[in-house]
């Protein structure tokens, strides 16, 4: 049933910098299956944006993945019935060829930033064609061998990328595509450069998107906008979403499954139902608290979980979340590192509530 | 657009009416400019021709009349490409700059060249390399560069050449050409003089291009549409040099422009004396001292006029380049 397309196994993402070694990621797991919708949520700074990158294996200057790794299983598209591929991303060469047509071509990225996210001087229909030139291919039947077709992929020509470019625009909603494909990035609005963006990223039909807090930047109205569109091309195309966000209200109809993360680390991991009815972690509980009302505005919104978080340098020590934590227990939490437990069937959790100490 | 270069191209001829004004008085001013100095000793003389003499300048110069009918005067021959007598010459000014014009504006765009095939390359490496030895060394070299000045390193170089190869440089031609007309051999000659004051006017240059270029790559490699350029699957060159380096590179046009067209009037003189370089900035610096004011003004009126033309070349070229400016 569930088929997975990428595993993330423990994995542990370093900084080393003139201060220390940031551990920005530290021990996170979990699957993102075919054609389904994980949500990654998390204050930010909690290491969501830097585990997307790992998968990616774009990790900023001087990140690396110290342990753990990330299993992609590679399907090939052109022909589907091939057996399948395992590649360990974090083994690429990250200017190598492979990761390069996995980037954009099987994994595709949208930003928190769309305003600054396209390259201001080419037009949409540039940037689009761009992608394709990367990642599309024509299949042409160039002979029969008994009753199957060979078959060979070229390069899509100029006037078909144009082409595909304004089908792309017209798909995301972007009005008179046939005009806004020649428009620059600067010409158009917040929520129509997402758009462009979304377009970008799906106009090369890649099995995954991670979408790093996609309408974040954005205002409430067109953040609904943005969601329903992302809703809808799911539907028409089979494709794994991993939509990270620090607003749980968000991903609540967007995903089946939910990640949680404080200071990198996984904290919870259940079904979406489940974290939202059943959450076991304090932690999930606040944030759970602090899902908006109507009319409120985006960056308010996690204001009411008490305490700052802690300076990477000098994490608390026992579970991170103690100093902040309304279930503190003294002289456990502050002493004992929790584990990351299977409380009950597919609901992860690490805290010492759920433990015997 | 058409409207705005209109507005433009009237700002500048303003601004040249003036300058020209200012400069024409402030090289009148003095007392003991050429002219004076020269009727002065004319008169003491005094016999027939050389007051004969006296006259005929007098009459030519309108030295009679009122300062704003001599300016009048001056500026409207200008317009007609009359520049006016080079006293210390007694040659039209037109004649005296056209002979270095030409060497000025070889050794200015050999120079620019150089400034710019160097410093973007190394400027992109250091960017992309940052903190790297070889950054390292190139913005040790380039604060360098910026805090040698060209004569300084002209003397050096001339010095080194005479005291260790026995060489001799300076000048644009051999002696044997110096005065030749133009042939195949000259040109061969000039090239092979032209490297060493064009490489040593484009040191400041180069290092000053190559900071720049690095603080505005460096910037712009951090913008989230790099990023978004390397999750589509670009090779990290594609990335650096399509997207990256095309962005950074759009304010650096505006300084070719309006830093190199006045160059090409008067390059450093220093550095052009120093190395006795028969190009228009030693003249102009000779026309201040010995306060030869047609030659003097008309080379200003020159520099500030690639100054203006520069800038508005630039401004163009920015609108041509970058959709944000040439759209709004
Ligand atoms: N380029 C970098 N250099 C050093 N540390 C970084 C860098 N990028 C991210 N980090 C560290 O990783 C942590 C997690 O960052 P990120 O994944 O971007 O958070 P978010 O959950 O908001 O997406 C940050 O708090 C920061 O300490
Ligand atoms: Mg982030």
């Amino acid at each position: 049933m569930a088929e997975p397309l990428l595993e993330i196994k423990d994995v542990h993402v370093e900084f080393e910098v003139r201060d220390g070694i940031v551990h920005a990621v530290d021990g996170v797991s979990y699957t993102v299956n075919r054609g389904e919708t994980i949500g990654i949520i998390g204050e930010s700074g909690c290491g969501k944006s830097v585990t997307a990158k790992a998968a990616m294996q774009m990790l900023p200057k001087p990140g690396k993945v110290s342990q753990g790794e990330i299993i992609y299983h590679r399907r090939s598209k052109f022909d589907p019935s091939k057996p399948q591929e395992v590649v360990n991303i974090t083994q690429l060469d990250p200017d190598g060829e492979l990761i390069r047509h996995i980037r954009g071509g099987e994994f595709a990225m949208i930003f928190q930033e769309p305003m600054s996210s396209l390259t201001p001087v080419y037009t949409t229909g540039t940037l689009i064609g761009e992608a394709l030139a990367l990642h599309r291919w024509v299949p042409v039947t160039v002979g029969e061998q008994m009753s199957n077709k060979i078959m060979q992929y070229r390069h899509v020509t100029k006037e078909e990328s144009r082409e595909i470019a304004i089908e792309m625009l017209q798909k995301v909603g972007i009005p008179k595509p046939h005009e806004r494909v020649d428009a620059y990035p600067h010409q158009l609005s917040g929520g129509q450069r997402q758009r462009v963006m979304i377009a970008i990223a799906l106009s090369c039909e890649p099995f995954m998107l991670i979408a790093d807090e996609p309408t974040t930047a954005l205002d409430v109205s067109i953040e609904a906008q943005i969601l329903d569109l992302m809703r809808e091309l799911q539907q028409s195309v089979e494709m794994s979403i991993m939509f990270i966000t620090h607003n749980l209200g968000v991903v609540a109809e967007m995903a089946k499954e939910i990640v949680v993360m404080y200071m990198g680390k996984q904290v919870e991991k259940a079904d979406t139902v489940k974290v939202f009815y059943e959450p076991k972690h304090p932690y999930t509980r606040a944030l759970l608290q602090s899902i908006p009302k109507v009319g409120r505005r985006t960056s308010e919104r996690l204001a009411s979980i008490k305490g700052m978080v802690p300076d990477p340098f000098h994490l608390p020590s026992g579970c991170v979340f103690h100093p902040r934590c309304p279930s503190f227990m003294p002289g456990k939490c502050d002493v004992i590192k929790p584990k990351y437990i299977e409380v009950e069937p597919d609901h992860w959790v690490r805290c010492l509530l759920y433990e015997d100490v | 657009m058409l409207s705005y270069i209109a507005r433009r191209i009237l700002y500048m001829l303003i601004m040249i009416i003036l300058v020209s004004f200012v400069s024409f008085l402030i090289i009148e001013l003095p007392p003991g400019d050429y002219l004076t100095i020269k009727l002065q000793q004319l008169q003491s003389v005094g016999d027939r021709s050389a007051l004969l003499r006296v006259d005929e300048y007098r009459a030519r110069y309108k030295l009679d009349q009122p300062v704003l009918v001599r300016y009048w005067n001056w500026i409207t021959n200008f317009v007609k490409g009359d520049f006016g007598e080079a006293f210390e010459f007694e040659r039209p000014v037109r004649e005296i700059i056209g002979q270095r014009a030409l060497m000025s504006v070889i050794l200015a765009l050999s120079s620019i060249t150089i400034v710019w095939l160097l410093a973007i390359p190394i400027g992109v490496y250091s960017a992309t390399h940052q903190y790297s030895l070889g950054d390292q060394i190139v913005t040790t070299l380039s604060f360098l560069g910026l805090g040698m000045p060209g004569f300084l390193l002209a003397l050096l170089v001339l010095f080194f050449a005479m005291m260790v190869l026995k060489v001799e440089v300076g000048g644009l031609f051999s002696r044997e050409f110096q005065d030749a007309p133009w042939s195949f051999a000259k040109v061969i000659d000039l090239l092979k003089h032209i490297w060493i004051p064009a490489l040593i006017s484009s040191v400041t240059g180069t290092a000053g291009l190559v900071r720049i270029m690095r603080g505005n790559l460096l910037e712009t490699l951090g913008q989230p549409f790099v990023e978004a350029a390397r999750a589509r699957g670009l090779k990290n060159s594609v990335v650096t040099w399509k997207h990256a380096v095309r962005v950074a590179i759009n304010p650096l046009i505006v300084i070719l422009t309006s830093e190199a067209l006045p160059s090409i009037v008067a390059g450093d003189a220093l550095v052009a004396t120093v190395l006795n370089l028969p190009t228009v900035g030693p003249l102009f610096v000779s026309a201040l001292t010995s306060q030869d004011m047609f030659l003097a003004g008309t080379i200003l009126v020159f520099i500030v006029l690639m100054t203006m033309v520069g800038s508005l070349v630039g401004d163009l070229m920015l609108a041509a380049l970058d959709p944000r400016i040439r759209l709004d």
